[in-house]
C-alpha cells in the first residue's frame, strides 16, 4: 500500500526534473526497486497510472528494473537473494550490496523543441 | 532524448525527517518509532510502558491510524499529551504528517516522543520520521517465520518485543527458531521477550528505554 506514497514522491521528482530539462512529456521512466523495499510493482504501476493524471509523465511507461539482495561476506563470499545479513555458509556478519533501492535513474522525454511544435 | 536523473524517491521524506531530526534534538527530545501489525499489542504497551515512566519523564504519544481516536483516547486516559493522526488510508507514518501531529503538541518540556505508527509490517519501514530508534513489536501469536517474510522491518529495528509470550504454551511458536532467524535476517537486533498482560520482561524493557535516553543525551 505505502506504492501510493511512492508514485506520488517519483511524481514530484518527475515534475521537477521535467521542468529543469524544459520536457513537455515524459515518455518513460526507469527505476530500480531493491526486493527488500516491499513495493508491488503492480501496485507501483497502477498507482503511478491513476495519480499522473494531467501530469507531465501521463501516459508515461515505467520500466522496473528488480534489483535482487545482494550480500558479501568477507570469507565466503557474495549471496543472491537471501534476504540475510549474516553469511548463510559461515554465519558472519555479512555486507549487504543490494536490495535496499527505491530509486529513479533515468526518463526519455521530449523537449520542447522535438516535440508539438515541430509539428505545427 | 534520454535523461539522467538518479534520486532516492524517497528523498522528500528523508530531508523533511531530517528537519524534524533537528527539532526533536534541539528540544532535547528521544523519539521512539513503534511499529508493528494490527492487533500486536503496541498500544497496550504504550499503556503499560506510560504508567512506569511518566513519573520520572514528561512523555507525549503520536497516535497514527488510518481512521479513528480510539487509541489516543485510551493513551489521554493516562494523563499525557497525546495527537491523534489519521493518515485517512495511507498505510504509515511519514515525516511530514509527524510534522504536522508536531503543530498541536506541546514539545516544551517533553523528553520521551512515542510515535505509534500504523499497523502494518511492511510499509512504515521504508519512512524515517526523524526519530533516535525504530522499535517493533512482534507477537508469538502472528508466527516465527515473520522474520524471513517481512525482512526489512526487523532489519530497520534496534529493538523488536517480542509480545504475549504468555501465550506461548498454547502456540505453535519456536523462540529458539524465532530467534535464528530474526539474527539472520538483522544480526544487530536485541530481542525482548514481554508480556503485556503478565508484565513479564516489561522491567527489562524499561531498562532498555532508560539505557537508551542516556545514550542520546
Amino acid at each position: 500500500m505505502h506504492e501510493l506514497s511512492i508514485a506520488q514522491s517519483l511524481l514530484d521528482i518527475i515534475a521537477q526534473q521535467a521542468q529543469i530539462y524544459g520536457a513537455k512529456r515524459v515518455t518513460r521512466v526507469n527505476l530500480r526497486i531493491g526486493a527488500l523495499s516491499g513495493v508491488v510493482k503492480e501496485a507501483l504501476c497502477f498507482a503511478f497510472e491513476v495519480l499522473s493524471k494531467g501530469h507531465v509523465a501521463e501516459g508515461a511507461t515505467l520500466e522496473i528494473e528488480e534489483v535482487p539482495v545482494r550480500i558479501r561476506c568477507e570469507r565466503c563470499g557474495i549471496f543472491e537473494g537471501i534476504p540475510f545479513l549474516v553469511c548463510p555458509d559461515c554465519g558472519e556478519i555479512a555486507e549487504l550490496l543490494s536490495g535496499r533501492e527505491l530509486e529513479i535513474y533515468s526518463m526519455e522525454i521530449e523537449d520542447g523543441s522535438e516535440g508539438s511544435e515541430g509539428y505545427s | 532524448m534520454e535523461v539522467k536523473v538518479v534520486k532516492d524517491i524517497l528523498e522528500a521524506n528523508e530531508v523533511i525527517a531530517e528537519e524534524n531530526r533537528r527539532l526533536f534534538k534541539e528540544k532535547g527530545l528521544y523519539v521512539l518509532n513503534l511499529m508493528g501489525a494490527p492487533g500486536t499489542g503496541k498500544t497496550t504497551l504504550l499503556e503499560r510502558t506510560i504508567e512506569r515512566i511518566k513519573d520520572r519523564w514528561k512523555v507525549g504519544v503520536i497516535e497514527g491510524d488510518i481512521a479513528t481516536s480510539r487509541d489516543a483516547e485510551r493513551i489521554a486516559q493516562y494523563g499525557v499529551s497525546v495527537v491523534q493522526i489519521n493518515t485517512g488510508g495511507a498505510c504509515h507514518l511519514d515525516g511530514n504528517m509527524v510534522r504536522m501531529g508536531l503543530r498541536e503538541l506541546p514539545l516544551e518540556g517533553l523528553r520521551v516522543l512515542i510515535v505509534e505508527n500504523v499497523g502494518n509490517l511492511v510499509c512504515p519501514a521504508e519512512f524515517n520520521i526523524g526519530e533516535d530508534d525504530k522499535v517493533m513489536i512482534l507477537s508469538v501469536t502472528e508466527g516465527e517465520d515473520k522474520p524471513l517474510k517481512y525482512p526489512l522491518m526487523f532489519q530497520v529495528s534496534r529493538l523488536l518485543l517480542l509480545n504475549k509470550i504468555d501465550l506461548l504454551p498454547y502456540v505453535d511458536f519456536n523462540l529458539d527458531r524465532f530467534r535464528e532467524f530474526a539474527l539472520k535476517v538483522n544480526p544487530h537486533l536485541e530481542i525482548i521477550p514481554i508480556s503485556c498482560k503478565t508484565g513479564e520482561g516489561l522491567e527489562e524493557w524499561i531498562k532498555w528505554l532508560e539505557n537508551r535516553l542516556k545514550e542520546t543525551r
